[in-house]
């Protein structure tokens, strides 16, 4: 395997970014995440990102970002209908062929335009789910009253979740649900959608994330201390929910494994969990322990920006190792209803 | 027992293996069912698409301009395709301009009962523009329409003006001489093997 590493990564959320369309707010964050390691366009060898056509209600919508890349002359370019960390993913398996050595990386969504609730119910099974139109949280609702009701976690347990993300993300300045609340204020509010409340719910944002990936030497050039890609995995459930446990998660468990989450600590984990109910059952699933802080961004509690938070969590737990505050972490991003999908990054420093 | 994944054998389902409960002998089978389904947005265009919007209530034509090169583009992006760097300057683009190429439809779309064929969808270059869009072409024979026509914009009466390029109804023939096209623009070099 090729040494490969996240040298650098910009993003931005906020609750609704209301004067700026999707390509205006992402071309400061695709420039200025080249800028600051001091490399153009021109030495990127791929560029990809994630968006999603169903939040932005435009076809090919994501072409009008590709602009913001310097398409001229033409460039190597793709582009996923998923979460920027399947793009970031694929830019990993492309430069596995020695092909290239640089890569730029970007996810974005501006989900305050519809309601993501509904619209979250077109990747359902099209047939006999979708059609009903179910509300995401709804969907969600059904994992965690399974959950209550096995006895594996508890309302309490929950609140605590939510409880320390908020303190969590008052340290992160992209968050935007950083009001601290005490478990038991949690516990007194009234269920949204029984038995999820409010905080146990994603903090919905507009924004995006650009990321550079850069192999070997070249990573050790712009970084001081690049955050290596030790393993890297991607599973899928079953997308129909009545055929899957949705208190656990086979998919997170196997990309665990696979990604080799377990062989070593794990200084802290930055989780794509949209709910409470999500984290609970990956840190279960990956097998993290009492020693691993858990979303030390505050994770998708903190801000949740469809489309770029599973790539904002790699770039968070990247970010902590080049600045020194751990070793080794493990990073994930997901997709599709109750934890369908899941990818697995373990990143170190050296 | 697993899925039968032998593409010979056919599946219970079609079979006659499956029966369905006496209740529903006399229950007309589900041959098809429809699915409608529809979500609403809020578009917020951003900065530049937005000023473009609030100009064709105007009867003006906004475009940006690349910081690196120059060249204008309509409608405007908020960025340059050319430099990928964001745009600051909006000029206003002419009416007027020419047809870089066309096409005749001559069968009707379903979503659309006010164009009636033929009709003609052309790519209109405004003066002042480095780039043109797509835009309907009347008042005139689709036979007669040729690459390199003037057009002038149709507008909407001004009381009907709001903010949205469906101001403009459609471009005709303004009688002007055609443009000649650059030969170059549209095949590449001289000397390159096309």
């Amino acid at each position: 395997m090729r040494d490969i590493a996240v040298v650098a990564s910009m993003q931005r959320q906020e609750k609704s970014i209301d004067n700026e369309s999707e390509v205006e707010y992402m071309v400061p964050l695709m420039h200025g995440v080249k800028e600051s390691i001091g490399i153009t366009q021109a030495d990127v060898g791929f560029t990809c990102s994630g968006s999603s056509d169903f939040i932005a209600g435009q076809a090919f919508s994501f072409v009008m970002t590709v602009d913001g890349a310097n398409p001229v002359p033409p460039i190597s370019e793709s582009h996923v209908e998923m979460d920027g960390a399947w793009a970031l993913y694929e830019a990993w398996v492309k430069m596995q062929t020695g092909e290239i050595d640089i890569a730029l990386i970007y996810g974005y969504s501006k989900s305050s335009g519809g309601s993501l609730r509904d619209v979250l119910a077109t990747q359902m099974e099209p047939f006999y789910v979708a059609p009903l139109w179910p509300d995401a949280f709804a969907i969600e609702a059904l994992a965690a009253r399974q959950l209550i009701e096995s006895g594996k976690v508890s309302l309490e347990q929950l609140a605590e979740i939510a409880s320390r993300s908020r303190d969590h993300a008052a340290t992160n300045p992209n968050a935007v649900r950083t009001t601290a609340k005490s478990v038991a204020d949690i516990m007194a509010e009234a269920p949204l959608m029984d038995p999820l409340r409010p905080s146990d719910i994603p903090a919905s944002a507009d924004g995006g994330c650009a990321l550079i990936l850069a192999a070997g030497d070249r990573a050790k050039d712009l970084c001081e201390r690049p955050a290596w890609i030790r393993g890297i995995d991607h599973r899928t459930d079953a997308h129909t929910l009545g055929v899957r446990d949705l208190t656990t998660s086979m998919s997170a468990r196997i990309a665990g494994e696979k990604a080799g989450v377990g062989n070593d600590k794990v200084d802290f984990a930055e989780l794509y969990a949209p709910f409470t109910t999500s984290e609970f059952i990956l840190t279960e699933a990956l097998g993290l322990g009492e020693d691993t802080v858990i979303n030390p961004s505050g994770g998708t509690l903190g801000a949740h920006t469809m489309m770029a938070s599973g790539l904002i969590r790699i770039a968070e737990a990247a970010q902590r190792i080049t600045n020194g505050d751990g070793d080794r972490a493990v990073a994930t991003a997901g997709s599709g209803p109750n934890l369908q999908q899941n990818l697995v990054c373990v990143l170190e420093g050296e | 027992m697993g899925y039968n994944q032998d593409p010979s054998v056919q599946p219970d389902a079609l079979s006659g293996k499956v029966t369905l409960p006496a209740s529903l002998d006399d229950v007309e089978m589900v041959q098809a069912v429809r699915t409608p389904a529809a979500i609403d947005y809020i578009a917020t265009p951003g900065a530049s698409l937005s000023a473009y919007l609030r100009g064709m209530k105007q009867k003006k034509i906004l475009g940006d301009v690349c910081p690196v090169t120059g060249q204008v583009f309509v409608p405007p992006r908020g960025v340059s395709p050319v430099s990928g760097q964001r745009t600051t300057e909006m000029v206003e683009v002419s009416d007027q301009g020419y047809v870089e190429s066309f096409n005749v439809t001559r069968l009707p779309i379903k979503s659309r009962p006010d164009l009636k064929p033929p009709y003609v969808s052309a790519w209109v270059v405004p003066d002042g523009s480095n780039v043109g869009s797509i835009a309907l072409v009347a008042g005139i024979e689709p036979e007669e329409v040729r690459i390199g026509m003037r057009v002038g914009a149709v507008w909407k009466p001004d009381d009907e003006l709001e903010e949205s390029a469906a101001n403009i109804l459609h471009w005709e023939p303004t009688g002007e001489p055609d443009v000649v096209l650059d030969d170059l623009r549209i095949i590449g070099k001289p000397g390159d093997n096309q």
